[in-house]
């Protein structure tokens, strides 16, 4: 039970990075980490005592398995972080060319 | 950007078939062990990274690389789609993404229908889309530097 | 026929990888398929709903249930996704149609029809899906889809706008793999029917108040909320909305963020989870404030289509308390024929809507391509020189206000009779209230940009070419035809059965496992 209320502490961590930094460059950190802890969350569910990898080969065909859902899930979920980082960092080099400078304050054209 | 010295060059230029090679390794033997198309895809293009970073940048040329690789990844992503559809086409019963291939023998290289030729797409495909991603970030410090200036 | 149903899917992602592909070699290759299959997966989606009846479901993969327990990617097409599909088909062609003329301003015009194909086909995935899993990775593609087309004229506020709501919707998308993940830890399967089937065996509590259950509604009301900016979640929306491209703008206010937020929210509360009176009385209020926020926030402001995003939240509001009064009756056990009168209400409200909205901000991007400015103090007396765009304005603004022969003066009915027979005579007077606000605010913009005199500069400007007034006039002539939607006859075809998926929650569980 512990180790699911850090993994959510992680989660809660990444959560401040987006909200209270000030630089671009660490809101994009934050979503990484956030990403992280949800991908750690996932592996975690599918555990089962005992168990051993979920590959079947020879000697080890009626082993106990831990459940391998999960972990299809989390391959296509690190894939989808890889999109989403690098658009966000394509769209902050972009907004450094524009407005001269990372700091959001600064970056305040919308207003109303 | 200037290339690394040249130690660099050369040891990098040793290791590169190596990583190379590994990347095919994990790709090709997707359906046996931990790995897969996106996994070894990457690796694939951390080779061709490898290359860039240790001889600097010459641009002109990085976006004649650039048109090849979009095209690849094109083509790849397509044959994806296809062979997902030939189900649908030639079984009797319309199935989207159906293994129509023979499964074969357990733990042989040649088996499990058409997963290892999947993972083929998807290798070549990642590995065009990782290195289109690091070439679009690198062809931006140029233009911030002139702006800089 | 059920072999159809991956089509929808198939058609976008093959045509957005061969325009990829061939898009560099043969000259206006992008132009040219894109309206065509667009064109054909309207043709795909009326031929669906004439000629079928009930859930069609496929099975990918082709796996057989083991046991009776489902373990194939399920695509499931019932009432309810055809009239979204119906939605996103329209729109969508008429979207395309008119950015066939608009795009020319921009450098790299090959890659907007390629990510505008990706967004279709993500919208048609999560439509068709019946597995959790799938509707978030569907998600995710047209959301990514949408954050690049945000900023595809690259200039200053579209790239602030885009990257505002990329960190929003990238936070909202993880509180939704959060909720996933929950529902996989407490059910042990992916499947929407058999989550169902498991969620109503195991809550043994009376009123089914598991504290699981509780959590995971709340962070799925939470993350999908946030797509369909709803109120505490609704800030990213009027910067994405008025910095967009137009025809970008009208597709991401009229379908996106029915496609991915509403369609969700309806599918997995009505079907999924339990009904409970909490949640359903919470997402009513939330419905009638962001209702009432949203149009208060319009009133001051100057710009076209800011003003514009600013009264889509308000009129989702109107989708979304609809929505509430049905769940809240048959969470509590009331007269069924409210609920259903509530909900259709609600569900042609939000058909009206992306006709209405998609032709408003048509418009405004016809402005704005002929005179280059959205300020309305800087606008004036352009009727006479653009007589379609000014036609087609006047026939939207009279729809969105509830004007009797255009549509949406008969959902707005709807959902005022329902209210009021349910009981909640505030909410019945606050969307009267809201609905006279509404005009006003449009009569300010027909005022200020369409009748007055005409600046000297803009004394040289002709109509917009002819695929823009094409898409506009089309859309007027939609304005009208769907307000027959009110006949018997007519809506026993289009909104009847996605009424009576939702009225029968608990069928869907039964209909897609029993077979």
């Amino acid at each position: 039970m512990i180790i699911y209320i850090l993994c959510l502490l992680l989660f809660l961590v990444g959560l401040y990075g987006v909200i209270a930094k000030r630089n671009l460059i660490k809101i994009i950190i934050g979503i990484a980490i956030m990403e992280c802890s949800i991908n750690l969350f996932f592996i975690m569910i599918g555990y089962v005592e005992g168990g051993t990898a979920p590959i079947l080969s020879k000697g080890f065909e009626n082993a106990k398995f831990v459940d391998p859902l999960p972990q299809a899930m989390i391959l296509t979920s690190i894939v989808i972080g890889l999109a989403t980082t690098a658009l966000l960092l394509a769209v902050a080099i972009r907004l450094y060319q524009k407005y001269g400078t990372f700091d959001i304050r600064k970056i305040k054209d919308l207003k109303g | 950007m200037k290339g690394m010295t040249i130690i660099v060059k050369k040891i990098s230029q040793i290791i590169c078939p190596v990583i190379f090679i590994f990347g095919l390794y994990i790709i090709v033997h997707g359906h046996l062990s931990p790995g897969g198309g996106f996994s070894g895809g990457v690796i694939l293009a951390g080779a061709f990274i490898l290359q860039i970073l240790s001889k600097g940048k010459n641009l002109p040329n990085l976006y004649k690389e650039e048109h090849g690789l979009e095209f690849l990844e094109s083509t790849a992503i397509f044959g994806f789609l296809i062979l997902a559809c030939v189900g649908l086409l030639i079984s009797g019963g319309y199935v989207f993404f159906e293994n129509f291939l023979d499964r074969g023998t357990l733990g042989h290289l040649i088996s499990a229908g058409f997963i290892p030729i999947q993972n083929i797409i998807v290798g070549a495909e990642v590995c065009a889309a990782v290195s289109i991603i690091f070439i679009a970030l690198l062809a931006y410090k140029d233009e911030t530097d002139e702006v800089k200036k | 026929m059920n072999s159809l149903i991956p089509l929808f899917v198939i058609i976008p992602l093959g045509s957005a990888f061969i325009m990829s592909i061939l898009g560099r070699v043969i000259k206006n290759f992008n132009k040219f398929i894109t309206p065509i299959f667009m064109l054909s997966l309207v043709y795909l989606t009326l031929h669906f709903i004439f000629n079928s009846e009930g859930s069609l479901i496929y099975k990918v993969g082709g796996h057989q249930p083991v046991n009776g327990v489902p373990i194939a990617i399920y695509m499931v097409m019932d009432g309810l996704s055809k009239l979204v599909l119906l939605i996103i088909s329209v729109v969508g062609f008429l979207s395309i149609f008119y950015s066939l003329s608009y795009t020319k301003q921009y450098t790299s015009e090959r890659k907007f029809y390629v990510l505008f194909s990706l967004m279709i086909a993500g919208m048609n995935g999560i439509v068709i899906s019946g597995d959790i899993f799938n509707i978030y990775v569907f998600l995710e593609i047209a959301a990514i889809a949408s954050y690049a087309l945000v900023a595809f004229g690259v200039e200053k506020q579209q790239l602030e706008a885009s990257f505002k709501y990329q960190v929003l919707g990238g936070i909202a998308s993880l509180i939704i793999l959060l909720a996933i993940g929950l529902i996989y830890w407490n059910t042990g399967t992916l499947n929407i029917a058999d989550i169902s089937r498991q969620l109503t065996v195991n809550c043994t509590s009376p009123d089914g108040s598991n504290v699981f259950i509780k959590f995971i509604s709340i962070l799925l009301m939470a993350g999908f909320g946030l797509k369909a900016a709803i109120f505490p979640f609704h800030s990213w929306l009027p910067d994405a909305h008025s910095s967009a491209p137009s025809p970008i703008s009208a597709m991401l206010s009229g379908v996106l963020i029915k496609a991915i937020g509403i369609y969700v929210i309806i599918r997995l509360f009505f079907n999924m989870l339990p009904l409970s009176y909490e949640l359903s009385m919470t997402i009513t209020i939330l419905g009638t404030i962001s209702m009432i926020v949203g149009v208060l926030l319009a009133i001051g402001q100057w710009d076209f289509k800011r003003l514009l995003a600013y009264h889509s939240i308000s009129q989702m509001g109107y989708v979304i308390i609809g929505i509430g009064i049905g769940m809240l009756i048959l969470a509590t056990g009331g007269d069924r024929k409210i609920a259903a009168l509530s909900i259709s209400g609600g569900l042609f409200h939000m058909l009206n809507h992306s006709i209405f909205k998609g032709l408003l901000f048509l418009n405004a991007g016809s402005v704005e391509y002929r005179t280059g400015t959205r300020n309305l103090k800087k606008l004036g007396g352009l009727s006479s020189k653009m007589p379609i765009t000014s036609g087609s304005s006047f026939v939207a603004s009279m729809a969105i206000s509830g004007i009797p022969p255009f549509n949406g003066f008969f959902s707005k009915v709807l959902i005022i009779i329902a209210a009021v027979q349910a009981g909640f005579i505030w909410i019945a007077f606050f969307a009267v209230l809201v609905s006279v606000i509404t005009l006003a605010s449009f009569t300010k913009i027909q005022k200020y940009v369409f009748s007055g005199e005409l600046h000297s500069k803009y004394s040289k400007i002709k109509e917009v070419p002819f695929s823009m007034s094409f898409s506009m006039i089309l859309l007027s002539i939609l304005c009208v035809i769907f307000s027959l939607l009110i006949i018997p006859e007519v809506r026993m075809i289009f909104l009847q059965p996605a009424v009576d998926v939702l009225i029968n929650s608990t069928n869907y569980a039964t209909k897609i496992i029993g077979i």
